[in-house]
């Protein structure tokens, strides 16, 4: 791994004398290094180079919150129990003062409003759970609208799509986990739609909940699940894919200097240790100061968990959201009874709906790969614009996603618009059937007319505002020309052409060939070519 | 897009001598590409350049940090000055406040402070690392088949297939046991039979919920509305249980209102009716009662149901009505039921018609 220092060079020195009051760290130094020769993993490490980015910094987002929510979850598991066994009130709260409810509720409300600094604590966990998820829905946003997800990260993708369902399930373990109204009633639907399953629903219900609906054991297994598996297999996780990133090293966008074969950017020791390490307490500041002066899930105006009442509007937090969703949009009417057995498609569909849906963000890597035939390692971050087709895919399914998404609010956008709840619904039937294509084509559109503009520019240069009249009395704007390391960062990318139908050796032509040839086409027809040098010469030829 | 033989994209048949087809990855023409510049000059930062910046910002970063001990010590001392009051709410808001204002400076502190560190003062030169492809070198891969080997021939994995097989077994089925171990999460009975009964029977007083006090057909006056659990609910066994099968929705139509199917004519009282309150979609309680077009909503999914008309779905994701308990009065003039449900309440599940 070598090192080099680009122009103008800078002079170090590799060996730095010991100074005054530097005889300790120098002991303590060798103490470790003669029983760890932990020396070689620095000399590997230690100068690591990481690009740099805005948009690099929203997985970074992603593992400190994850940071602060251990920290926060383990304050909290010192003073709630996790136990359904029912227990008078006697906290401090007044409007629940001597009403029955679980030990998990009591404990949630002592928490709160008996020991100094619980709420604060709650309120930190569920601010930081709620950013933790969001996080890693735009940090895998970014990688896939720059393509970062290619050859050879795709395993890495896979890792991330796993803890982006994981970290899901650990947000809805951990808030049923008070067994106050609205995460029971969450519960209750959770239970609905099991017993909605085919053959093994009703017994898994029965599994899960130890019994009938809400039983005694919910809150105790999912608090297991929540504290220890959970974050168990999530820190597992984030070790391989915080390995692979190192191994694959990090992506890059297209600049001066920069190709697939180097990394620019700065080294771990100092700058980005320094960087990243003070944003860890950025992202904990500011998650702390919302949690200070933002309340979150006020279970003691839901009160405890009873399978009568509720309240108008419950809303899910945000990322439940889109399969709360996909269940108000199904019609009326869609359960049958089939030999006896009931079937309910208005639970089956939307959970196979979700399912494929997770299902195509896990895989597009690999079908991407397939469709454009490409095995190239790929280590340069695309502009969305430069792959119109793979932004535009995923525009459909971020639109996909939004109208599913806004569905878990069709009651309060309904009478917050004053719409009637009817229309409201088929209104985001039709955006979510309709809408992905039309973000398609719209989004196919705007990458195509962004590449357009960056040839423009980078071939007569930009509008510089200074008018100069012409001796013979016209009148002309100046175009400034680029400079040409400004101008590498609109031409440098890859241009494509679909595959071709090859016949194998015996003159074959298969199926599949035909299939991959005609999604490549889909995928590579319309694309605007980068600036060539021979473009750039006619264009100044025509200037000068 | 220039193509190799000039032919129109997907139309060409182009011959190759390969058994397997071309994967064919085209990438066009790269002669004609730009050039990468190279590195662009460095371009000095106004610290780098002017030593007094360079001090100012250092003093900087040294006042974020000893606002963050400030900070620090704040929150302590909140913690200790702002303390909970019992009963007092208000307390309880300063308490998080101030704890959490104080956490917030300690660590907005140091974070600003390493930020402004590094962009400011450390040395601002991009470095440069090379890539390697992520496959290892050949010598590598070479020595790795050849541990393999070397492991498979020194074992005999392979050549000792008895030995394998048997082991490959013994693996496969010795997890089997933790899938058992947890059949006992749930009790032995059949949940089916479960899920059809309620607490509801022939007689069974309907009562307030969640008070228990039994209700008059008198009580129940046109247009209002009732939730119901049954007698001796709360003092059951599995109150929760029950309850979240139990529970059940009274309101007063008046009688020409109502439509009633054949069969369901002595269901109702004097135009009083009841209903489950569980929503036959996933099981929410149906709550919201709109008193002039006697609809029920259910606030999770929006599921309509209209009371004049047997509780049918008008609206929303289910599918069924809501089960009508069959109700009466008994000699003191309260309201009962006549029978239990005759069909399971709640979701659906895939043995309810069985």
């Amino acid at each position: 791994m070598t090192v080099e220092i680009h122009h103008p060079v800078k002079e170090t020195t590799d060996t730095v004398p010991p100074g005054p009051g530097m005889r300790l760290t120098n002991w303590a130094a060798n103490y470790v290094e003669d029983r760890t020769s932990l020396s070689g993993f620095v000399k590997e490490l230690g100068r690591k180079i990481f690009p740099d980015h805005w948009s690099f910094m929203l997985g970074e987002v992603a593992l400190y919150s994850f940071i602060v929510i251990l920290l926060s979850g383990t304050f909290l598991t010192f003073f709630f129990q996790a136990s359904m066994a029912e227990v008078t009130y006697e906290g401090s709260y007044p409007a629940l003062k001597g009403l029955d409810m679980s030990a998990a509720m009591a404990s949630t409300l002592d928490i709160s409003f008996d020991i100094r600094g619980g709420l604060l604590m709650r309120q930190i966990h569920h601010w930081a759970a709620l950013l933790f998820v969001a996080s890693i829905g735009l940090h895998m946003l970014r990688i896939f609208f720059t393509g970062a997800f290619r050859k050879p990260r795709e395993i890495n993708w896979i890792v991330g799509f796993l803890m982006f369902v994981l970290a899901m399930l650990e947000g809805f373990t951990g808030y049923s986990l008070p067994d106050d109204l609205l995460s029971g009633n969450g519960l209750r639907i959770i239970d609905g739609l099991i017993k909605g399953i085919p053959i093994v629903g009703t017994w898994t219900s029965y599994l899960i909940f130890g019994g009938e609906f809400p039983g005694n054991d919910a809150v105790g297994r999912f608090y297991s699940v929540h504290i220890l598996l959970g974050p168990a297999i999530l820190v597992a996780l984030i070790g391989v894919h915080l390995i692979l990133l190192i191994v694959n090293k990090h992506t890059q966008f297209a600049g001066p200097g920069r190709t697939e074969n180097n990394v620019v950017g700065v080294p771990i020791l100092p700058v980005f240790a320094a960087k990243a390490g003070g944003f860890f307490f950025l992202v904990f500041g500011v998650i702390t100061l919302v949690a200070a002066t933002v309340t979150i899930n006020p279970i003691w105006n839901y009160g405890p968990y009873d399978p009568s009442p509720i309240s108008a509007g419950t809303q899910p937090d945000w990322y439940i959201g889109f399969a709360d969703g996909a269940l108000r949009l199904i019609p009326s009417g869609w359960e049958f009874v089939i030999w006896g057995y009931t079937l309910s498609l208005n639970i089956l569909v939307p959970v196979i709906v979700l399912g494929l849906f997770l299902v195509v963000v896990a895989i597009y890597p690999f079908v991407e790969a397939w469709i454009t035939g490409d095995k190239r390692e790929h280590h340069i971050a695309d502009r969305p614009r430069n792959a119109p087709t793979r932004t535009a895919i995923g525009a459909a399914g971020v639109t996909f996603y939004a109208g599913l998404w806004a569905a878990a609010s069709s009651d309060l956008i309904a009478t917050h618009f004053k719409l009637t709840i009817e229309g409201v619904t088929l209104g985001i039937q039709i955006a979510t059937v309709l809408g992905p294509f039309a973000a398609y084509f719209i989004a196919k559109r705007i990458c195509i007319g962004l590449q357009k503009k960056d040839r423009e520019i980078a071939l007569h240069g930009y509008e510089s505002g200074r008018i100069v009249r012409l001796p013979g009395g016209e009148y002309v704007e100046v175009h400034e020309q680029l400079s040409e390391y400004d101008r590498w960062k609109l031409v440098s990318f890859d241009d494509y052409t679909p595959l071709m139908i090859r016949p194998d050796k015996r003159g074959r032509i298969t199926v599949t060939q035909r299939v991959r040839a005609a999604l490549s086409r889909w995928f590579y027809e319309d694309r605007i070519a980068p600036v060539s040098k021979g473009e750039i010469e006619a264009a100044h030829g025509e200037h000068h | 897009m220039s193509q190799q033989d000039g032919a129109d994209p997907g139309t060409a048949v182009e011959r190759v001598e390969s058994e397997v087809p071309s994967t064919g990855i085209a990438v066009v023409d790269e002669s004609d590409r730009l050039e990468n510049p190279g590195f662009p000059p460095f371009r000095p930062r106004i610290s780098d350049v002017d030593p007094e910046k360079d001090r100012q910002n250092s003093r900087r970063v040294s006042w974020l940090f000893l606002a963050s001990i400030v900070g620090s010590v704040f929150a302590i001392v909140a913690y200790i000055v702002f303390p909970i009051e019992l009963g007092n709410l208000g307390s309880v808001r300063l308490n998080t406040l101030f704890l959490g204002l104080g956490i917030t400076l300690g660590l907005l502190g140091i974070g600003f402070g390493a930020v402004h560190w590094s962009k400011t003062l450390m040395d601002g030169h991009d470095l440069v690392e090379s890539r390697h492809p992520t496959r290892g070198s050949d010598a590598t891969r070479a020595r790795a088949a050849e541990i393999f080997t070397l492991g498979n021939e020194e074992s005999g994995f392979t050549r000792r297939k008895m030995i394998r097989n048997t082991l490959i077994g013994a693996l496969v089925v010795s997890p089997l046991p933790a899938v058992v171990i947890f059949r006992d999460l749930a009790p032995a009975a059949d949940p089916v039979p479960l899920l059809k009964h309620t607490l509801w029977a022939e007689g069974v007083r309907l009562t307030r919920d969640p008070s228990g006090v039994p209700i008059r057909a008198s009580d129940v006056t046109l247009g209002s509305v009732f939730h119901v659990i049954p007698e001796g609910l709360n003092e059951s066994e599995d109150r929760l249980e029950e309850k979240a099968k139990a529970a059940v929705l009274l309101v007063r139509l008046r009688p020409g209102d109502l439509n009633v199917s054949p069969g369901r004519e002595d269901w109702n009282f004097r135009g009083i009716v009841a209903y489950s309150k569980i929503c036959t979609h996933v099981g929410c309680p149906v709550a919201l009662y709109e008193q002039q077009t006697h609809h029920l909503l259910c606030p999770c999914h929006q599921s309509q149901f209209d009371m004049t008309n047997q509780a049918k779905v008008i609206f929303g994701p289910a599918k069924r009505p809501l089960p009508q308990l069959p109700i009466t009065v008994d000699d003191e003039g309260y309201l009962i039921a006549r029978s239990d449900f005759l069909e399971p309440v709640g979701p659906s599940f895939w043995e309810r018609s069985l």
